[in-house]
């Protein structure tokens, strides 16, 4: 379509300035025609093609025309209205303010400075979180990079551009017999490339490749242009990040490392995960990975290259199904006047909780009162204090098998218990909560909303209430 | 214009009439019945009632295979024991009236409407009754019923299994597996092809009937299980006499 003129009219919108002139469409900022007051501002997205262009850039803009408009939540810009593709292509949004991760990325490269540790994982976090809302939406995004990553000010991060996306409802129109590799070289996951496309574990992948260029300032993988360039990622792992920069810390490069893993099932099994570990690096188990400095050895590549020349498109199962299968499942444990039967019970509900779920990770909990520590005495020290009731939790939760679930321990400050729970819940996109039904404020049952009422009406997900049962009591009888 | 399109309905008036209700509170404003409106179930003769006035009331109705099964007698001497489909085409013959019968030979085998083709089986040769299963097969009606400059959508029934095919980027045909309840956008400017699945015997482990709506200007495509009282359907296919087979493929949707 041929650009179109300021102070131009559209299908009840006014046109204002462009704001990009990009090779797959312009975008325009725009306003009711009729002068009605908009809930916020926005922008139309109009694609370059006319009717008799076949090329994929078309097909793009007939995939973002789909999702886009199903599509919810603080982490994709708000829908407003979309033209008949065939006889007036477009697409108004909400034009989301911020910059883009790109902006960020070349403001380092202009000024020959890197991000800052806690930078890249407040950045990582929120592109971890807006991937995850998609992936609750049966959405892959399967373009996400730099450039398609906005920032908000207030620090959420929106993702754009849904042009190369999958939604699992829906026929997948870049689908095609021979599955060929779409996406964006730089960032595009191993599994893309031999054409799978709906595996939430891609998008993980390109969070990976920049966390890393945030870190090192360069990619992992290169810019590759061929296909066989693209393909090195099956079985080729990048330079360690601590390589190239030494004063990153393990824990990081142990979580970039991992979203990189060539087999998707080795990454992080959704974003809500790399989050979390991204939002507690205290608690992100190092491994090997973390530590290594030496690249790969070429044996193991050797290796690798074999198994990937084998490698084929398999579908993936629906991404809501595949990230539900392994969720946060946090326990709440009380610190006092806690019965070793409601202990026990706990740990009992936790261990089936777990033993369904391979793969689903743990979050152990408690909720002390901020009047508890002090500032003069050393032995109320808040460091102490958490030191101690932290080593408790590890108590609590030694007996269990956690080999295969990823665990880690908090103490939270409040008098509101609660609604810490209930907000810890929410920030890290927990999906079970294990609390006891009973062990908290039980006496007061009558009066107030207990602890466990509360949080099983405000919280986010399901809640499992356990009733204390002691199998000795059995036995001695 | 919203149009509910049913098929594979086989004598089935509980899931029929539970199909209708839930396509009247889509506000849909005109049914299609893609034919096999009996065999199978109990209620031959009710059912087709139930479509003739849907008829009169501006319905599409086609025909199906199973209208033409049920026209000849199958038990006689040359045929001592007949199958368990003969065994019920022969009770739904007698249960219909001459001019029910009559009503059944003389429907068309394929509409056009509204860049639809509506057919039973496959559009490459309504008459014959080839199962669209595939993407080879959907591409054989698919490529035939689009030979008209105004068809983009081919429905049909016929393999009692909800399947939407379409062309990706690539030559051939893809499949997509449907979630039922969901809109799936069917833009005018590409062609697709469907199998509605079956209102009255369900054979994919989920007893609840099949249907789907389609809606013509908003061009959406939305495929829908509703759950109706299969188990009393099952009785009567037992108290009618009718092969225990085919209550419990009721029962079970296999």
């Amino acid at each position: 379509m041929k650009r179109l003129e300021a102070g131009s009219e559209l299908d009840g919108f006014r046109i204002g300035a462009c704001l990009h002139a990009g090779g797959m469409a312009h975008i325009y900022e725009v306003t009711y025609a009729d002068e009605r007051p908009a809930p916020f501002d926005m922008v139309m997205k109009v694609p370059r093609m006319t009717a008799g262009d076949g090329a994929e850039n078309i097909v793009g803009f007939e995939v973002e025309h789909q999702i886009l408009q199903v599509l919810h939540g603080t982490h994709v810009p708000r829908f407003v209205a979309a033209g008949d593709l065939v006889n007036l292509p477009y697409l108004v949004m909400e034009h989301v303010q911020g910059q883009t991760l790109q902006q960020v990325l070349d403001a380092h490269t202009h000024h020959r400075t890197r991000a800052e540790v806690t930078d890249i994982a407040r950045l990582g976090a929120s592109i971890a979180r807006a991937a995850h809302s998609l992936h609750q939406q049966n959405t892959c995004h399967l373009d996400i990079k730099p450039a398609n990553v906005l920032l908000h000010p207030d620090g959420h991060a929106v993702l754009l551009d849904f042009g190369l996306s999958c939604h699992a409802h829906y026929p997948d129109l870049l689908a095609e017999e021979l599955r060929k590799a779409v996406g964006s070289p730089a960032w595009i996951a191993p599994e893309q490339v031999v054409g799978v496309r709906g595996d939430p574990r891609s998008d993980i992948f390109a969070i990976g490749v920049m966390l890393y260029e945030l870190a090192t300032g360069e990619l992992p993988f290169g810019n590759p242009q061929t296909d066989g360039g693209m393909r090195q990622r099956l079985w080729m792992d990048p330079t360690p990040p601590r390589r190239l920069r030494d004063e990153l810390p393990e824990w990081l490069q142990e979580v970039v490392l991992r979203c990189l893993e060539p087999e998707a099932a080795k990454r992080y099994p959704s974003a809500a995960h790399l989050a979390f570990d991204l939002e507690h690096p205290e608690q992100v188990k190092v491994t090997k990975r973390g530590k290594q400095l030496e690249g790969t050895p070429f044996f193991t590549h050797f290796k690798r290259w074999l198994k990937a020349a084998g490698m084929h498109y398999q579908p993936s199962p629906l991404p809501s199904q595949q990230i539900d299968e392994v969720p946060i499942v946090m326990v709440a444990v009380p610190h006092h006047e806690a019965s070793d039967a409601t202990l026990y019970s706990l740990r009992q509900s936790v261990s089936r909780s777990l033993g369904l779920r391979p793969g689903a990770r743990l979050a152990v909990v408690t909720v002390i009162s901020p009047n508890l520590s002090s500032t003069s005495e050393h032995d109320k020290s808040e460091t102490t204090l958490h030191r101690q009731y932290r080593t408790m939790l590890q108590q609590w939760a030694q007996p269990l098998d956690l080999d295969d679930h990823q665990t880690s321990y908090h103490v939270l400050e409040a008098t509101d218990v609660a609604h810490a729970i209930v907000r810890y819940a929410e920030g890290n996109n927990v999906s079970i909560i294990v609390m006891g039904a009973a062990t908290h404020g039980l006496q007061m049952q009558r009066f107030v909303a207990t602890v466990p009422i509360k949080v099983a009406m405000d919280a986010p997900c399901t809640v499992i209430l356990v009733k204390s049962s002691l199998p000795f009591e059995h036995l001695n009888s | 214009m919203k149009y509910a399109l049913l098929s594979d309905i086989h004598s089935n008036l509980h899931a029929l009439d539970a199909c209708l209700a839930h396509a009247q509170a889509q506000g849909v404003e005109r049914i299609a019945l893609l034919g096999d409106l009996v065999s199978y179930g109990a209620f031959p003769a009710e059912v087709v009632a139930r479509c003739q006035k849907l008829q009169q009331d501006g319905a599409i109705v086609l025909r199906g295979n199973h209208e033409e099964l049920i026209q000849t007698h199958h038990i006689n001497s040359a045929n001592p024991n007949p199958s368990l489909g003969s065994q019920t085409a022969e009770w739904t013959h007698d249960q219909l009236s001459p001019a029910q019968r009559f009503w059944l030979e003389i429907l068309p085998l394929t509409a056009q409407v509204d860049y639809m083709l509506l057919v039973h089986a496959s559009a490459d040769a309504p008459e014959r009754w080839r199962y669209v299963e595939d993407e080879r097969t959907a591409g054989l009606s698919l490529d035939a019923a689009c030979a008209h400059p105004d068809v983009r959508y081919v429905f049909g029934g016929h393999v009692h299994h909800q399947s939407l095919y379409y062309r990706g980027t690539g030559r051939q045909l893809m499949a997509f597996k449907p979630t039922s309840g969901v809109p799936i956008p069917t833009p005018k400017h590409r062609q697709w092809i469907a199998t509605i699945g079956s209102v009255g015997q369900p054979r994919d482990g989920n007893p609840r009937a099949m249907y789907a709506v389609f809606d013509s200007v908003a061009a959406k495509l939305t495929f829908h299980r509703v759950a109706y009282d299969h188990r009393a359907a099952a009785r009567a296919v037992r108290e009618a006499g009718l092969p225990d087979y085919f209550a419990q493929r009721l029962e079970t949707g296999k």
